[in-house]
Parts: C-alpha cells; structure tokens; sequence
C-alpha cells in the first residue's frame, strides 16, 4: 500500500472529540484544495498547459479536478497565451462572469507583460483589465512552473481572510479597473 | 503563353498617355496609372476575350513619406488563370486628397482587401459599401502602417532577448 499524503489540519485546539478552528482557516483550507481553473488559452501557454493537464504532470492532483471550460462555478481564471486588444474585451467579460472568490493567474510572459510582442495591437499584459494575483514567467513556462503558480494561488486562498473581499482596499481596487 | 509585350502594347494602344512608367522587374509586368483610369483598365482586363485576368490577387497600399504629393500608393495585383500570366497596376495618390473609387463593383474580393487598406493605411475607397476597420479595434484612433511613428527606443531594459530564452 503506498503511502498517501494527506493535507495538514490548519491551527487550531484539539480536545478529546473536538477540534475548534476560525472559519477562515477551515474554508480557507476548502477553497484552496478544490479550485476549479478556467483555462483562457489562446497560444503555445495553451499547449503548455495542456501538457499540464495530461496524466504526467495532473494539474488534477491539486482538487481541480475539473477544469471548467465556462465561467460557472470556476474559482481561478489562468489567462494563458498572448492576448491582442481586440480578445482584451473577451477576457474582462469572461472575469466578469465569474463569481467571487475569484483568482487570475497570467501565465508566460504574453499575458504577464505583452511579451515580444511589443506591438499597437497587444494588450501589453492583462493587469491593464483585470487584476492579476499570481504571475508565471517563462515563454512558455514549463508545467512544473504552472503548477508553482498554481500552488502560489492556492497559499492566497488558503490564507486569505473571509471578509478580505468586502474591504474598502479590495473594492478600491476593482474600481480601479472599473468593475462594479 | 501571354507575353508582357503583348499586354503592355494592348494597354497602350487602349489608355494612350494614361498608363505610363511601365517595368519589368522579375519578369512581372508593372505599370502606374491614374485615379480616373483605374477602374476601366481593371474591367478592361477582366472582360478581355483572351487575356481574361479574371482574378484581382492583392489590393494593398504602400506610403512614401517623402513624396511630395504622391504620399500614397495603392497597388492592384491581377492573375490571369488561363495564360498563368500576372500584371502589377499602381495609383498614386496625394496625402491631401487620399480618395481612390472602389473596386467592389468590379470584384467582389475587393470589398475586405480595401477594408485591410483603409484600416492600416487611412485610404478612403470612395463608393465601398462597409468601409470600416477589419483587423484592428474600432476605437483605434490612428492608422498603424502609417511611416509616422517613432522607432523604438533602442537603449530599453524590460524587454531584452535574455528575458524571452533568446
């Protein structure tokens, strides 16, 4: 029987019988095992992160056993590939789409930084339309660096605090970028 | 087989004075010609019992910052199927008065190829239907082809090739 690694109970007092933690601990712990990406692959990060996807490298380890093609229920939007002014509105409406909590991973340099393509008609990296949590360098990244991203956005949700999307900052932010 | 010679004579002895500075270069024929001539010299091709260039291949525009009155240039490539026979038609245009008449009477392909021209050009194709921007965003504000803009600024750091693996 091989051993299986099993996550680590998050900080709180055990008794006999009874464990007691925050809620943000416990939901944080939730949420960040089960999050659901939806790929917005548009070029070679896309094949990228296919070959994440694939049985090798099983982006499906981390609970997000279904990538989910549409913004229903998905928790983490992975921008991935290059994205021209003219997709710019497709992504802010496909974020828009999503519920809170919501996580944005710009994967490669493309949809980080508008990339070698420092041209009128790219979107010189997503954070210009929507705010982007984790960054994922390379061009293209390997899947083990999509996987770190990954992994980089599941220690924000764990950790993240239950009413961080109600403070003034957060709001302050999105309103920054017009939304709401 | 058509030969160039054949073509251009038939050109001349039809347009007189208005097809003039004609070349050769790689064997294709090229010839210029004006704003009000355009139109019948292409039909004339299309509807010629034995040279039938039926096809209008390319319609793209070309900018020549530094001649005067002539800024802009558009260019019409013509195939015909039958002879395997192509022909380079040019008109140049000034900056000031950057109307040209439509192709899209004429050939229907014309209609998004001049769509193309406008959009990174700025050329205005008077009597096409939808002329509007294909490629780029609506909203853009300028015409991107355009020799008007600054080069980059060779001396910047956040866009190296080490960055890209190059």
């Amino acid at each position: 029987m091989k051993e299986v690694t099993i996550v680590e109970a998050p900080q709180g007092h055990s008794g006999s019988g009874f464990f007691a933690t925050s809620f943000d601990e416990a939901i944080g712990l939730a949420r960040s095992y089960s999050l659901w990406p939806l790929p917005f692959a548009t070029s070679c990060c896309g094949i990228e992160f296919m070959a994440t996807m694939g049985a090798h490298y099983d982006i499906s380890r981390f609970g997000s056993e279904r990538p989910s093609f549409s913004p229903r229920q998905a928790d983490l939007l992975m921008v991935m590939g290059t994205i021209a002014k003219k997709m710019a509105p497709v992504v802010k409406q496909v974020y828009l789409q999503m519920a809170e909590p919501r996580w944005v991973m710009a994967v490669g340099a493309c949809a980080s930084s508008g990339g070698i393509f420092d041209t009128y008609s790219v979107l010189q990296g997503i954070d210009r339309i929507i705010p982007v949590d984790v960054y994922v360098p390379g061009c293209p990244p390997r899947p083990e660096q999509i996987i770190d991203g990954l992994m980089q956005i599941q220690y924000l949700a764990q950790n993240e605090k239950l009413r961080r999307r109600n403070t003034d900052e957060y709001q302050e932010l999105l309103a920054s970028y017009n939304i709401q | 087989m058509l030969s160039n010679q054949e073509v251009a004579e038939a050109l001349l002895e039809k347009f007189g004075d208005q097809v003039f500075d004609f070349e050769e270069p790689y064997g294709l024929l090229t010839l210029s010609t004006t704003r009000e001539e355009i139109l019948p010299i292409l039909e004339y091709l299309r509807d010629h019992k034995t040279y039938q260039v039926i096809f209008l291949t390319d319609l793209t525009g070309v900018q020549y910052p530094d001649n005067t009155g002539k800024e802009f240039m558009v260019v019409y490539h013509m195939h015909s199927f039958v002879h395997n026979f192509r022909i380079r038609i040019k008109v140049s245009i000034s900056e000031a008065d950057i109307h040209i008449p439509t192709a899209t009477g004429l050939f229907a392909c014309a209609n998004w190829m001049e769509r193309e021209t406008y959009d990174f050009f700025g050329i205005l194709f008077d009597g096409h239907p939808n002329l509007t921007r294909i490629l780029n965003i609506e909203e853009m504000d300028y015409f991107p082809m355009r020799k008007e803009y600054p080069l980059e600024d060779a001396t910047r750091e956040d866009k190296i090739d080490a960055l890209f693996g190059r």
